[in-house]
Formats: C-alpha cells, structure tokens, sequence
C-alpha cells in the first residue's frame, strides 16, 4: 500500500485508515525535512498549485503556501474579497479559468458546504478541500489526529472529547470522522443548542457537563465559538458560555489526571479557553500549527504523485 | 528466468576488509569524515564496513547516518506508483567535512545524483565520495564514478543485481538475475 485510493482530498469521509496510515508515514519523513537546515525537497518542481480562498484564512493559508513552497511548487494565491467572484463569475467559470493558466491542483476553502466535491466533478484538476463551510476540513483533522499520536503514542483506543460549537464546526466533523475511523473513542460536549440533533448516529456520545467530560477523555480539542455562522442567538451571552464550557486552570486542577490540550486556533481567550492552559506545557497548540505544515506536504505529495501518470 | 551467483559470503567477506582497508587509508582516524549509507539498501553495506572499521581498527567515535533520496528523484509522476520514502537521519553537521556516501549497486547514477541533491540541505560538505559494492560499468546515464569499489560487472540492462544480507535476507550472497 503507498499509494491514496483518492483522487482528490475532499473529506475524511473518503479516505479509509490505510490512506491515514500513508499520509501519516509520509508526514513523518517530511518533519525531518522541514527540521533540516535548507527545509525543502525538489519533488514538485513541475507542479502548479492554486489556492482559491473564497473565505478568510490566516493559519491554514499560510501552512498550505509554506507545504506547497517546501515541496517547489509553483504557487498562485487567490482570495475572493480582491477577485472577480464579487462582479458575479461562477465557481466553475473562475476555476477553469485558472486551470487554463496550466494549474494542476487546486487547495480551496469555500463557505458553502460540497464546494470542493461540486468542483471536483467539474474541473480537471486534483482538489483539496481546505474547509467548506460546515462541512469538512480534513486537513486539520489529520494534523490534529497526527499530533495526538505524536503525543500519546497512537489514536486506537484513545477517549477525545470535542468541545464547544459542534453545529458549526467543519473541525468537528472531520475530526469525529478521522478518529472513529482510527479506532478512537469520541464525546461531544457543549450548549445543547451547538450540538447537532442525532449526532449519536456517527458514533460519538454526548455530555453537557463539561467537568465530567473531562474526567472521561484523555485529549480535549477545544473548539472556537464561531459567531461568524451564527445567524440567531445560541446561547445568552458569551459570558455564561465562558462559565459552562471554559477551559481553565481550575478545572483542570480538579481533575486528578493529566489531559492533552488542543485547539485548531484561532483562539479566543478567556472565552473557550483562559492563557494559562493554552500556553501551559499539555497544550500541544503549536505542535498543530507545525504538525500541519509537515502533514499537509504529505497530502500533497501523495495526491500529485498520481496527476497524469 | 535464471540467476547466477555473481559472489558469495567469503568474497563477500574479503571484498568488505578490502573497503574498509582503503577507507581507513584516505581517512585515517574519520576525524572530518562522515559516513552515510543510502537507504534503503545501502544502509545494510555501511553498517557492516563500520562493524569492521570499529572492531579492527578501533574507530569507535565516527560520526554515521542514513540518506533518503526519495523527495529528490528525478523520476517522480514518471513511474506507476508514488515513491515511497525511508527515513533520514543525519544528526551531526555536514559543513566541510569530507563525506562518504555507500550504496550496495551503482547503476545508472541516477540514485547517486539525487544524493548529491539531497545532502546539501543539511550543508556544504568539503568533499564527497562514493564507496559501493557492486558497480555496474557501461550502464551508466550520467558521469558519476566510484572512488571505492568492490567488484565491476558486466551486465545488461535486461538483468538486474540482487544483494542479500544476512541481516535481512538470511544470506550474504550477491547474485544476477536474467528475466
């Protein structure tokens, strides 16, 4: 097996574990490069990459432009806000406009969700999704699933409580998706009104009291209160959201074990989660952040390496 | 198909004394040398030569590593499958130290070529040489020589050379195999 039973990367979803093996071992030959004195490798230098951002990115932008540079791939960036998508072009119209530009893989974050399946059954070109809408990321659900296994040793068998706005969160889903699909045990926690109705039918369990949730896991992903999706009042104030399902030293003290903290950022603190924790040393915050880059390299080497054979 | 012994333990055995030897003689006590075995089956031929550099000539502080050269191939998207990786591991600093590359066939050169590539991420070394064991004249694509070489072959491109280690394949035993 060293080759993706996938095309494009459109969800975790479509993947199945020895793909998540693959992409795993890869990433691990990819952190020794980045970690080298000169951090790139020649493989891509005939491959062009183009990242459509039609949503705001800091993070995942940045760490797919550094995976793509560190690999030698040309690279064209796109964002919607300065484009022609504000004076009307179609999806389809603005991809294969850039395609006929000779790009051959196209990184997109979109805010509707299926935006990269849609495209991908469109356009020729190998398509990574980076995020549409409240759909999937999957990317970050396997840099998140990377680092754990860095940390702890492996994901099978390991208890991970989600935490905060399940509803809407892209980060959530591929997460449950990627650890089911890796053996891991998986809770969601938060206000009743940011989970979503049946979603015990993917396998996870839910908890509302967030002490007991932590009592249960060994890793706690913390997830941002995304007030840009929310179209009405989730719960009364963020205020009472910080008293219910903030993590903060004093809880953690409470618990009598030691758990691994992570958040897929941007932070908001003192709201999901206070300085102290996130800056405190079980928070593997930024082993993410560089997790990401190693794991995204990975994702792109393996889905370039099957363009036009 | 059919294979012939091309050789075996015992000249296999003299051949790495032999390396080893001449190793030790443009390198004396490997005090700016570095030693890296290309993976994945040089790896195999450079811990043997170091076994010997260590019990017979008492070279115990020598710095070793191994080398992928899978990201630096000139060959991606050209065969059917994706290239897979090995581990690199070079945990000591290359920057003006004479360095020894190992591999167990040099072929086309093509391998060799992607080492060159690959090392100097880690720096800019004094000097390189290469150290194989089997070197397959006239087969050669581009104009990359051993300095150190075990036994030269004649063989076409149709054959191919197959080393086995004890280690790994239960047998030091070197053979060629026709399709």
């Amino acid at each position: 097996m060293s080759e993706l039973s996938v095309d494009h990367l459109l969800g975790i979803k479509y993947l199945n574990e020895e793909d998540i093996e693959l992409i795993f071992k890869t990433a691990d030959h990819f952190k020794e490069v980045i970690n080298r004195p000169i951090k790139k490798v020649p493989s891509l230098r005939d491959i062009t990459i183009a990242n459509l951002f039609f949503e705001n990115s800091t993070r995942t932008r940045l760490s797919f432009e550094l995976a793509e540079k560190r690999l030698s791939a040309d690279v064209v960036n796109f964002s919607a806000a300065s484009s022609s998508v504000k004076k009307g072009e179609t999806l389809i119209d603005t991809v294969n406009n850039i395609l006929s530009m000779k790009v051959d893989m196209v990184v997109m974050r979109h805010p509707n969700p299926g935006a990269g399946i849609f495209l991908s059954r469109h356009v020729n070109a190998s398509i990574i999704n980076a995020g549409d809408g409240a759909h999937e990321h999957p990317t970050q659900a396997l840099l998140d699933s990377y680092s754990i296994r860095e940390r702890l040793g492996g994901v099978a068998g390991k208890k991970v409580v989600i935490v905060g706005d399940i509803l809407h969160s892209r980060v959530a889903l591929s997460n449950i998706f990627a650890l089911k699909l890796q053996g891991a045990e998986v809770k969601v926690c938060g206000p009743k009104t940011l989970l979503p109705k049946h979603i015990e039918s993917l396998g996870v369990s839910v908890e509302t009291d967030l002490k007991k949730a932590l009592e249960w896991c060994d890793v706690a992903n913390m997830l941002r209160v995304q007030n840009e999706r929310m179209d009405i009042s989730y719960f009364p104030s963020t205020r009472e959201y910080a008293q219910q399902f903030q993590l903060n030293k004093k809880i953690l003290e409470s618990l009598n074990k030691e758990i691994v903290v992570m958040h897929p950022g941007p932070i908001n603190r003192g709201v999901e989660i206070t300085s102290d924790v996130a800056d405190a040393e079980n928070a593997i915050i930024l082993d993410q952040v560089q997790n990401g880059v190693a794991v995204r390299m990975a994702v792109i080497y393996l889905l370039a390496s099957k363009i036009n054979r | 198909m059919g294979q012939r012994i091309l050789l075996n333990a015992n000249e296999i055995n003299i051949i790495l004394h032999r390396l080893a030897c001449q190793l030790v003689e443009n390198h004396t006590d490997f005090k700016n040398t570095v030693v890296i075995g290309i993976q994945p089956r040089g790896v195999f031929l450079a811990e043997r030569i170091i076994k010997i550099l260590k019990e017979e000539y008492g070279i115990t502080d020598l710095d070793y590593g191994h080398l992928d050269i899978t990201f630096y191939r000139d060959d991606f998207r050209r065969g059917e499958k994706t290239l897979e990786a090995n581990k690199t591991r070079i945990d000591f600093i290359v920057e003006d130290k004479k360095v020894v590359f190992i591999d167990d066939v040099l072929y086309t050169g093509r391998s060799i070529r992607a080492a060159l590539t690959a090392i100097q991420s880690f720096g800019r070394p004094a000097e390189i040489e290469l150290l194989s064991l089997i070197d397959r004249r006239f087969s050669r694509s581009l104009p990359i020589q051993p300095d150190y070489n075990g036994r030269q072959v004649d063989a076409i491109n149709e054959e191919k050379v197959i080393v086995n280690w004890k280690e790994n394949d239960e047998e030091d035993v070197v053979y060629l195999v026709s399709k």
